[in-house]
């Protein structure tokens, strides 16, 4: 039997082709040839009537395939006449050829009305394996009480947030944002919201209102999504303080200068409820930022960021520090459970970033340099699970230096340094999460990671971890798949 | 103090003073073509250039800052930008621009799309739903978008509508004749297999009547694997299989000329938008160039 072979079709192609041709007819025949021998009786007469039943269908479809040509004739016609570039504009001489009709846009066009406004959805899937010499249950950097969203992927294989995004705009005018990570930690799986905010789009001279829960915009990296960081974790400053990102419930402005130089200047306030701020302080407006930004590039290879942004809060009871696991039993040598803060905060951000990318085809080829300096001053009381309420002043920094390079598309290498520095706080706070260590707390970071398109991501990354009380290699491997919608990332 | 204050006002004030019209095009064809029909009377800048692929730049501070002052946005869409444009547009703080404004200008809405996906399913690649995005390599289609920008360049800007369809009758005759031109010329091409890198050429093969039997790309947006160019080497092994392998300046040259060399079938870098190559400076030269290079590939294997 001669195998046709098309052009296009692969080895695999036509061997299934092969295998159909013989096994089709086979499979009839055997199920001819199974229900043959009861039936000889009755065929005679059965057959007679089959046969004119065949002959009546066959009529029927004749007139309709006929009726069916008729009208693809017709229709054919009509189309010469109106478009006479004809189907995939061929070659033709300008005095035949008449202009294209525009069509509209094909938008998405879905079964019944109450689909065709829903909103993007996409979800993001998260999962890591991390080995480490340390227990990271038992993490902690002396002087620097982590809270917030700060903790560590469990030993061995554990699942990441998945993040659930769904957005679209509300009305000509306003437009929103949802992310709900659902959440499993310690055991316990929830739904979080991450940012629940809606913003306007036609507010004059180039401001805008965002409202709702967001992520702060100080920092260059406190609004970026974890899957779209460079690392598999924030930089030490962002864990220390920021507790991995802040995000709050507020109101946040932000004016653009109609300047050829690009400056953006913002100003939120909001609730004060989330770490480093806490309690609601102030009845609830516990806490304001303001934040200055500015870029540009230069030539077509290289764009950067700079910028500066400043956090206050009035902090209440804001609890921080004391690891994760309830039954340590050091309690009595230290005080190692939960402190709680009560004062004011004030946090100060520089954060610079340089890219590089020949001719700007990022794809292709890129470099990527950022840096952020974070000084922040505490000014209240901490209150310790043994030694009560002790006043606390104390200036803290840190920063942390980072680099990516992409080499030729999907491949991507990384290398960070993160160092922390605190005042001594004083004498009272010996033997407390507050006293830091006699060496600055700093961490070595090298990552690798592959991109198999722009929705997924496989990443190993290797710490040596000098932050903690000792020092910790860490091994960890991280996937980040996302499925539909996803939203543009910024600079 | 009373000095600083002033100055500070005034260079923030003085975009404002300006009173050309600004267009702010995503690609360079857009930009262009505002020049065309606009003149003096409007001042364009584009979002990227021929020598970056435009589905993935960086939405960058120096855009977001063209973006606010831009009266009008014209850009290919059909999901080309989906990657950066949206964050412009949420950062830029520009109602005059939002989408379905008659500031915002889509256009591949104002042609015949080709490769619409039935199904959008990213197994089979970066599919775009609603069309192949590459519109400008038919001349036609720029013609099209042509008319449909100076309609709303004369909307937005009323005072000098007058000289905006001025503008789009000259680049009008000048165009046709110009097609007349570059349609005699390739009349040979007709019927010619083209191995492209990426779908980025459909409306010129349609146009000129090139046949496209395979992309150097496994599936859209994925870049050429190996086991890939060992298929196409088996297919088109044979010279006379296909005519030419085609590639964009910012698609890397490596899979193209090791496919070339091992079939013998000439490599050719094609520009895909004005700027892409150093002839192609303008839009007529844009497709004198395309035109050139494909009668006679030799020699613009790597530039």
């Amino acid at each position: 039997m001669p195998v046709i072979e098309a052009m296009t079709d692969g080895p695999k192609t036509i061997f299934m082709e092969k295998v159909m041709r013989f096994l089709i007819p086979g499979i009839i025949w055997a199920c001819l040839m199974s229900t043959a021998p009861p039936l000889l009786a009755q065929q005679q007469t059965e057959i007679d009537i089959l046969r004119s039943e065949l002959a009546e269908m066959r009529a029927d479809y004749e007139a309709r395939i006929a009726l069916l040509e008729q009208r693809l004739d017709e229709a054919e016609k009509k189309a010469g006449e109106q478009t006479a570039s004809s189907d995939e504009q061929t070659v033709q001489t300008v005095a035949q050829s008449t202009p294209w009709q525009p069509e509209p846009s094909t938008s998405q066009v879905r079964g019944d009305g109450n689909s065709a406004f829903n909103p993007a959805i996409g979800v993001i899937f998260q999962g890591q394996a991390w080995a480490y010499e340390n227990d990271p249950e038992d993490y902690q950097i002396p002087g620097f009480p982590l809270g917030g969203h700060v903790h560590r992927p469990e030993e061995g294989f554990s699942l990441g947030e998945i993040e659930i995004n769904i957005s679209a705009n509300v009305d000509d005018k306003f437009t929103a944002w949802l992310t709900a990570p659902i959440v499993i930690e310690e055991g316990e799986t929830g739904i979080e919201v991450e940012e629940a905010w809606v913003e306007t789009m036609t507010l004059p001279a180039g401001l805008s209102l965002r409202m709702g829960r967001f992520y702060s915009s100080i920092g260059y990296l406190n609004d970026k999504h974890q899957h779209a960081w460079d690392f598999a974790d924030n930089p030490l400053v962002y864990q220390a303080f920021l507790g991995n990102h802040y995000n709050d419930d507020g109101l946040q402005a932000r004016w653009l200068a109609p300047t050829d130089f690009y400056l953006e200047l913002g100003a939120e306030i909001t609730r004060g409820d989330q770490y480093p701020a806490g309690g609601a302080g102030n009845s609830g407006f516990g806490s304001y930022t303001l934040h200055a930004l500015t870029g540009g590039d230069v030539g077509t290879s290289h764009s950067w960021q700079a910028g500066l942004s400043y956090l206050q809060a009035e902090v209440e009871d804001r609890e921080s520090g004391g690891g994760h696991d309830h039954d340590h039993d050091h309690e009595e040598e230290h005080d190692n459970g939960p402190v709680v803060f009560s004062g004011d905060t004030d946090l100060l951000i520089a954060e610079f970033v340089w890219k590089w990318s020949p001719n700007g085809n990022w794809r292709q080829r890129n470099f990527v340099i950022q840096a952020e300096y974070m000084w922040r001053n505490e000014d209240g009381s901490y209150t310790l699970p043994e030694s009560g309420s002790l006043p606390y002043d104390t200036d803290q920094q840190g920063w942390y230096l980072q680099a990516v390079y992409q080499p030729f598309p999907r491949w991507r290498f990384g290398a960070r340094y993160d160092r922390l520095s605190s005042d001594y706080p004083g004498d009272a706070f010996i033997d407390t999460p507050l006293m830091p260590a006699q060496n600055n707390p700093r961490r070595y970071s090298i990552m690798a990671d592959w991109s198999n398109s722009e929705f997924s991501r496989l990443r190993l990354q290797y710490m040596l971890d000098k932050a903690g009380i000792e020092d910790d290699n860490q091994v960890g491997l991280q996937y980040i798949f996302s499925i539909g919608a996803h939203g543009a990332h910024s600079f | 103090m009373k000095n600083i204050i002033f100055a500070i006002t005034l260079l923030l004030v003085a975009p404002l003073l300006n009173a050309d019209m600004n267009i702010f095009a995503c690609e360079p064809e857009w930009a262009a073509v505002a020049d065309e029909i606009g003149g003096d009377h409007v001042k364009t800048s584009s979002a990227t250039n021929a020598l970056q692929d435009p589905h993935y730049i960086q939405a960058r501070p120096s855009l977001i800052s063209k973006l606010r002052r831009a009266d009008l946005l014209v850009c290919s869409g059909a999901q080309l930008e989906i990657g950066w444009l949206p964050m412009l547009l949420r950062k830029g703080n520009n109602p005059a621009i939002k989408p379905g404004s008659t500031g915002y200008l889509e256009a591949s809405q104002y042609v015949k799309r080709l490769d619409v996906a039935l199904s959008s399913d990213r197994s089979q690649g970066d599919v775009h739903p609603q069309g192949n995005p590459h519109i400008q390599t038919n001349p036609h289609n720029i013609l099209l978008v042509a008319q449909a920008m100076a309609e709303r360049m004369a909307q937005l800007d009323a005072d000098n509508a007058e000289s905006y369809r001025q503008g789009l009758e000259s680049f009008r005759q000048r165009w046709t004749t110009a097609i007349q031109g570059w349609e005699n010329r390739a009349a040979g091409l007709k019927g010619k297999r083209v191995i492209a890198h990426h779908r980025s050429w459909v409306y010129l093969e349609a146009w000129l009547g090139l046949e496209e039997v395979a992309t150097l790309e496994p599936v859209p947006g994925i870049p050429p694997t190996a086991g890939h160019l060992g298929d196409l080497l088996d297919r088109f092994g044979d010279s006379g299989a296909a005519d030419f392998i085609i590639r964009a300046p910012f698609q890397s040259e490596k899979a193209s000329l090791w496919l070339a060399e091992r079939t013998g079938i000439p490599a050719v870098m094609l520009p895909l938008t004005v700027g892409g190559t150093e002839q192609a400076t303008d839009l007529f030269k844009f497709f004198d160039d395309i035109i050139h290079r494909l009668l006679s590939p030799e020699g613009h294997s790597k530039n």
